[in-house]
């Protein structure tokens, strides 16, 4: 559950200040499939990074799971974001030249598990994502685009957060193996319930969402259940 | 995280850039093995000297006469006075404590002549007491007696090299007589070799009684040095303190300072010669130190390397939830490694050395457990320390403005 009430966020460098955000409102209940669209400049990133609990807003508050988490210290903003929030990110950031389980552990490692459980919760994240089990021992470097993606996708998952959040996820990827990633969203969303909040600046993308909050210049212009939701159908990957 | 992943963060990390860890590793391995090696070398160098000034005696107390001091005029060198005697001899045998030994000598330079053959020698007038005082062991024929003392008879113990110096075709030197300025000796003893060397070598000498020497060479009956050897080790400063008052009542004089003799102490001449090699060793180390602190630089700057390299890396890690702390200790362990593996390169190394310097026979090199563990400690605070301020760089970054760094 996350509820985002009045949150600004200005930066200041100098004299100057510059509004990012301008009071933004709203709620997503778990389970829900949110995409956050915008064009570049609109806050949408910096809306992101306070969702993402990377940063803080400047005012207005930001519970996630009942907990505010608009107040607080870098350390406990790195424990809730270890525990409720998954990443994907539009430049992946897999760990080069480590293989794909190893990448999968990753989170698990700073969340304390024990190594014995470690690789079978890799093997159904990586499951969940869709990933062949022959690449589980592929170096990183050695996939391609769509299957690396699948990889960050089932490293968002491993920890189970509340919700996995992914920035521009099909940025760096063709438009058939992007449809293809944007299946997988869809399908952790419908079968195993997954809240997951995509942000984007493509409408096409975006439409695969169940609902399209669209931001412009700091505010929200529109907050809408999206009724020609573009359903990709299942890929044997 | 446990302690295994950051040792497998730690490995992964080390070998993705072989070349680069090894080549910084290399700076803390010659600085480590230049440490150990150049220590252990001055601890040999230190050995061996207090080893060949121990080889002179055992505890001794050496006394020589001092300058007349004239008033005015050319002054005379040190020791070329002729203030001591036999009698100053006998006082300090029966009224000093805790005496080993003692002997009377009387030096001099001579032409020595043999069968056609000559040298030039020092000649060492003295009692049969200087074997045990200055350890003169004989290894053929024997040493003079008290009987040849009394009767100043004309016997003389050469030293190894006097021997190979003027019996060139190996015949047997007991027994033959030499020619010492117009005066017929006979060998009657050839003294082991010490091995000693420069200006004051006992394989180059003659020794003959001391009552000799003053008859037919120097002509008077001075003596030109007094070997008192002390009891225990322990004994020596009392010695050579009671020695001092003693010929200062001797001699009447009342002012220590106008003494017309001077005496010198084994131990203080070992303590001071070790005062030097310890300055040459420290000196050594510090050279040696100042390599292995460049290594450190080394390192420092291979970490910042890897920290920018690495941008992205240690944004994702905090952005799937590594603190601060996390990220800290990943990349202080990072340099911590490189250089603890380094340092026990180095001191594998340096041992490699100190042991090939010895089986050289360069010098008796002795590897001690004290530097070794200096060097460990010093090569794991290095690590501390120049990891730090890249560690702290790397766990100090925003994590946003990390993930977008290209």
């Amino acid at each position: 559950m996350i509820e985002v009430t009045d949150i600004t966020k200005t930066y200041q460098s100098g004299d100057t200040s510059f509004q990012a955000l301008k009071g933004v409102s709203f709620s997503i209940n778990d389970g829900e499939f949110v995409a956050i669209m915008g064009p570049s400049g609109s806050g949408k990133s910096t809306l992101m990074h306070i969702l993402g609990c990377l940063d803080t807003p400047t005012s207005g508050t930001y519970f996630l799971d009942g907990k505010d988490v608009s107040t607080m210290s870098d350390d406990a903003l790195a424990d809730i974001r270890r525990d409720k929030i998954g990443f994907v990110f539009q430049s992946f950031n897999l760990l080069p030249r480590t293989t794909v389980l190893r990448n999968v552990t990753l989170p698990l490692i700073y969340a304390n598990e024990l190594p014995e459980k470690r690789e079978a919760d890799a093997r159904a994240a990586l499951q969940s994502a869709g990933l062949d089990e022959r690449y589980y021992t592929h170096k990183s470097n050695q996939l391609s685009g769509g299957q690396i993606q699948r990889v960050a996708i089932a490293r968002a998952l491993v920890n189970n957060p509340t919700m996995i959040l992914a920035d521009e996820p099909t940025g760096n990827l063709d438009t058939r193996t992007g449809e293809i990633v944007l299946g997988t969203f869809q399908q952790l969303n419908e079968t195993l319930g997954r809240t997951v909040v995509l942000i984007t600046h493509e409408p096409e993308v975006a439409e695969h969402a169940d609902r399209i909050i669209v931001i412009r210049d700091g505010v929200i212009v529109s907050d809408a259940k999206n009724y020609k939701k573009r359903k990709v159908e299942h890929h044997d990957y | 995280m446990t302690t295994n992943d950051i040792l497998h963060e730690t490995y992964s990390a080390l070998s993705a850039n072989k070349v680069r860890t090894g080549l910084t590793m290399l700076g803390i391995i010659i600085g480590i093995s230049s440490v150990i090696a150049m220590v252990s070398i001055g601890n040999g160098a230190q050995s061996s000297i207090a080893a060949s000034i121990q080889s002179i005696g055992s505890n001794l107390v050496i006394v020589t006469p001092g300058a007349q001091r004239s008033f005015g005029g050319p002054q005379q060198a040190r020791g070329s006075a002729q203030t001591l005697t036999v009698a100053d001899g006998q006082a300090i045998q029966s009224q000093v404590a805790n005496i080993g030994s003692i002997a009377f000598d009387v030096t001099s330079r001579e032409q020595v002549v043999a069968k056609g053959t000559n040298t030039n020698t020092s000649i060492t007038g003295t009692t049969p007491s200087y074997t045990t005082v200055r350890n003169v062991e004989v290894d053929d024929g024997n040493f003079f007696t008290e009987e040849d003392v009394a009767s100043s008879n004309k016997v003389a113990v050469v030293g190894p090299t006097v021997v190979t110096d003027l019996f060139l075709d190996g015949s047997e030197p007991v027994g033959q007589q030499i020619r010492i300025n117009n005066g017929i000796y006979t060998i009657i003893g050839v003294t082991k070799s010490k091995g000693g060397s420069g200006f004051s070598n006992a394989d180059d000498a003659i020794y003959m009684p001391y009552t000799t020497a003053q008859h037919y060479l120097t002509g008077n009956q001075y003596l030109s040095e007094i070997d008192v050897s002390a009891a225990t080790a322990d004994d020596t400063t009392q010695v050579q303190n009671d020695v001092t008052t003693l010929l200062l009542a001797q001699h009447h004089i009342s002012d220590p300072t106008k003494a017309d003799f001077s005496t010198l102490n084994q131990s203080d001449i070992i303590a001071t010669a070790s005062s030097v090699t310890g300055t040459f060793t420290i000196l050594l180390a510090a050279v040696a130190g100042i390599s292995l602190l460049v290594g450190g630089i080394g390192i420092m700057n291979m970490m910042l390397t890897t920290v920018t390299e690495r941008t992205r890396e240690i944004g994702l890690r905090k952005a799937i939830g590594a603190k601060k702390s996390d990220i800290n200790t990943q990349f202080l362990i990072e340099s911590i490694m490189l250089t603890f593996t380094g340092g026990v390169i180095g001191v594998i190394l340096g041992w490699v050395i100190s042991l090939v310097v010895s089986k050289l026979g360069i010098i008796q090199t002795s590897v001690s457990v004290s530097s070794v563990l200096l060097a460990f400690g010093v090569s794991a605070f290095i690590g501390v320390v120049f990891g730090y301020y890249p560690a702290r760089r790397a766990s100090n970054l925003n994590p946003i403005e990390a993930l977008r760094y290209e």
